[in-house]
């Protein structure tokens, strides 16, 4: 098994088996769906117009949950130290740790989106599009957040920090996410160009934030 | 031997594993009984054959309730009178009503669809029955967060009887709130007004599958038990192995 | 291959930790560092393994792989014991030895020879902190690097652990490699070195710094 696999699966094993599992993400996510008709109103027509907005950002929500534990965890236990002596590039690692947190926590989201958005009136056919676009944009959260990650890693209250620092940078990717998901549920606006856009900015994160996260994490060696 | 004497877990296993054989052929026998008269039940005039998902809905929200009923008794046995199969009890018995619940809102969903023209609705009465199930997988989370199953079934005490309000808020929602969802018609003052041919088929599918929960519940907390003895096993050879 | 230092400095939280420490180790070389609580040895071996820059002075390494850094030929054995508690003992060091690109099939042997080898499948949590520390030190042993840096290493461990540390760092040093420890009392290793860094604290007024560039114990601390 090569380094950066050997690093993935252990990530992978450790979030399926601690505490909630995969679970708590998608949890989170439909809770916070639920919590929008108290706010709103039960308003179907309403509800399935910003549907895939709510459900947007409540996966940009569930997904930020996950991410202070991310180095914070390795960090207080001493393995963030070794994994920096190793000898895969830093960049790499990160990439990997970031791979492993989408899978344990974005997949579980995207496949439980079609039946929450059942909940706010948002037609099957319709889904398909919502689905793609958050297959699409949620590895963009993981790989920017893993940057907030990095800088956050060594302050006691990380997490409200972390959350302050990705969320204005993930500000494209919810814009672009949701106008591709509302083309996709109520067109007339072509599907197309907002999700090219949001290809681009998914594969842009994959390359920049291993890298900005890397330099985060190397400014710790005082 | 005296119900109180179960309270030990090694004879309360050689019990359930008495009973069980007895309990899940007793369910079988109900089930299918109780479904040879769903069938003979006759269709609604407006619905058609669809009604006949109330047969399953009905029931299975009924015992989502009960269950989480149970939950809040097995909460109090663990806070108040300490028993030992307390939270052995309310931890076997969460992931059972979050099935049962689940299933409710799954069946309710479809049987609403064709006369709503919509899967859900933000009625009172599906919401408080929603929030019952998130309730549920809360529950589930906090077991599995704690690793000390005893400290977890203090903290999960407290959540079950904070979360006992929606009971009554589920069954007198249709009540309270002008809701979409149809109002009480079995278990109301003044009777039920449901005719006999339903009604009886009713409450058999309830009979059936109160006999499955009791049984799976009983498999469950076996299973419980048996896991607690493997992790004090396990404590016990960490600290062996010197 | 050798491990040179001149002169290192360190600065801490706006403290000035030590200063003027210098020393040679060569393969087949053991040094304790030693020192009263709060006179930098954890520091000393942070700087080495490269998670601390020095605030002067040099580190450099003769000899070795010159593609690599220090930290990346060397082990760090931390007061923290990176253990993850749901994973299982030998799940831990699986994971350790396809990091660090060693064979994997030494993992059961190397369990036994820390005396972890029966419970090589319970997970993690269950362990205590002795036998956390062990599970570390097999790390060491699974994967091969010439350096090692030991921070108290023995602070857990039993009668039987402490002697079975002394054997491995014994045929550590046997096998070429370097020693570089941190410890209040004595390694158990024959012609050991020693650093004590009591000597090397700066004098924070009058500019004027006690220790120069020796590495010999001499003198004494004026406060």
């Amino acid at each position: 098994m090569t380094p950066l696999s050997a690093l993935l699966v252990r990530d992978m094993r450790i979030a399926i088996r601690v505490g909630g599992g995969a679970l708590i993400g998608v949890l989170f996510f439909v809770v916070v769906v639920t919590l929008t008709p108290f706010a709103i109103g039960p308003d179907l027509a309403l509800l399935k117009r910003i549907g895939p907005a709510i459900l947007w950002l409540a996966a940009l929500l569930a997904s930020l949950l996950a991410l202070d534990r991310l180095f914070a965890s390795d960090h207080e236990d001493g393995s963030l130290d070794l994994i920096l002596t190793g000898r895969a590039p830093l960049e790499l690692v990160i990439a990997a740790k970031g791979l492993a947190h989408w899978l344990t926590t974005a997949v579980p989201l995207i496949v439980a989106a079609p039946l929450i958005g059942l909940l706010l009136n948002i037609e099957p056919p319709a889904q398909a599009g919502l689905v793609l676009t958050l297959l699409v944009g949620t590895p963009a959260l993981t790989f920017i957040g893993i940057v907030g990650a990095a800088i956050a890693v060594t302050l006691r209250r990380g997490g409200l920090l972390l959350a302050i620092i990705v969320l204005p940078l993930t500000v494209p990717v919810l814009i672009f996410g949701v106008a591709a998901a509302n083309a996709a549920v109520a067109g007339p606006a072509p599907f197309g160009t907002p999700f090219t856009v949001l290809c681009a900015l998914t594969l842009a994160s994959l390359v920049i934030g291993p890298f900005a996260a890397a330099a985060a994490l190397r400014l710790d060696i005082e | 031997m005296r119900i109180s004497e179960l309270a030990n877990p090694s004879r309360f296993v050689r019990a359930a594993n008495l009973v069980m054989p007895w309990l899940s052929g007793a369910a079988a026998i109900v089930f299918a009984f109780a479904l040879y008269r769903a069938m003979l039940a006759p269709d609604d005039y407006q619905q058609g054959a669809t009604v006949k998902i109330m047969f399953l809905h009905v029931p299975s929200a009924w015992l989502g309730m009960l269950c989480w009923a149970l939950m809040t008794v097995a909460a109090l046995g663990t806070l108040v009178w300490c028993h030992p199969l307390a939270d052995v009890t309310a931890k076997a018995a969460a992931p059972l009503g979050a099935a049962f619940t689940l299933l409710c809102l799954v069946t309710g969903s479809l049987w609403g669809r064709p006369e709503w023209g919509t899967y859900w609705v933000w009625d009172a009465r599906l919401t408080s029955e929603l929030i019952l199930f998130l309730l549920y997988l809360g529950v589930i989370a906090l077991w599995r967060t704690v690793e000390d199953p005893s400290r977890a079934a203090r903290a999960v005490a407290i959540l079950t009887l904070v979360g006992a309000i929606d009971l009554p808020i589920i069954k007198f929602s249709v009540d309270w709130w002008n809701t979409l969802h149809q109002g009480a018609s079995v278990l109301r003052v003044g009777g039920s007004t449901i005719d006999p041919t339903i009604l009886i088929p009713l409450l058999l599918m309830t009979a059936a599958f109160t006999l499955l929960f009791v049984t799976l519940l009983l498999a469950a907390m076996r299973n419980e038990i048996l896991r607690r003895r493997v992790r004090t096993l396990r404590l016990l050879q960490a600290s062996v192995a010197g | 291959m050798r491990v040179n230092a001149v002169d290192l400095a360190c600065r801490r939280g706006g403290r000035d930790v030590f200063a003027g420490v210098s020393f040679q180790l060569a393969r087949g070389e053991a040094l304790a560092v030693t020192g009263r609580n709060g006179a930098g040895k954890s520091s000393l071996l942070r700087i080495i393994g490269g998670f601390i820059r020095p605030a002067g002075g040099r580190l450099w390494l003769d000899g070795g792989d010159p593609e690599l850094s220090i930290a990346e030929q060397a082990h760090y054995l931390g007061h923290q014991d990176a253990v993850k508690p749901s994973l299982s003992v030998a799940e831990n060091l699986h994971f350790w030895t396809a990091f660090f690109g060693a064979d994997a099939r030494k993992v059961q042997d190397t369990l036994e020879r820390v005396g972890l080898g029966a419970i090589a499948a319970l997970p993690a949590a269950y362990l205590s902190a002795g036998q956390r520390r062990r599970l570390s030190i097999g790390r060491l042993l699974a994967v091969k690097r010439p350096i090692w840096l030991l921070d108290e290493p023995s602070s857990t461990l039993d009668a039987a652990g402490r002697d079975r540390l002394t054997d491995f760092m014994k045929s550590h040093l046997a096998g070429g490699g370097l020693i570089l420890a941190a410890t209040h009392g004595a390694l158990g290793l024959s012609g050991t070195q020693e650093l004590s860094l009591d000597q090397k604290i700066p004098l924070p007024v009058s500019g004027d710094n006690l220790g120069g560039g020796s590495e010999a114990k001499v003198g004494a601390v004026t406060p």
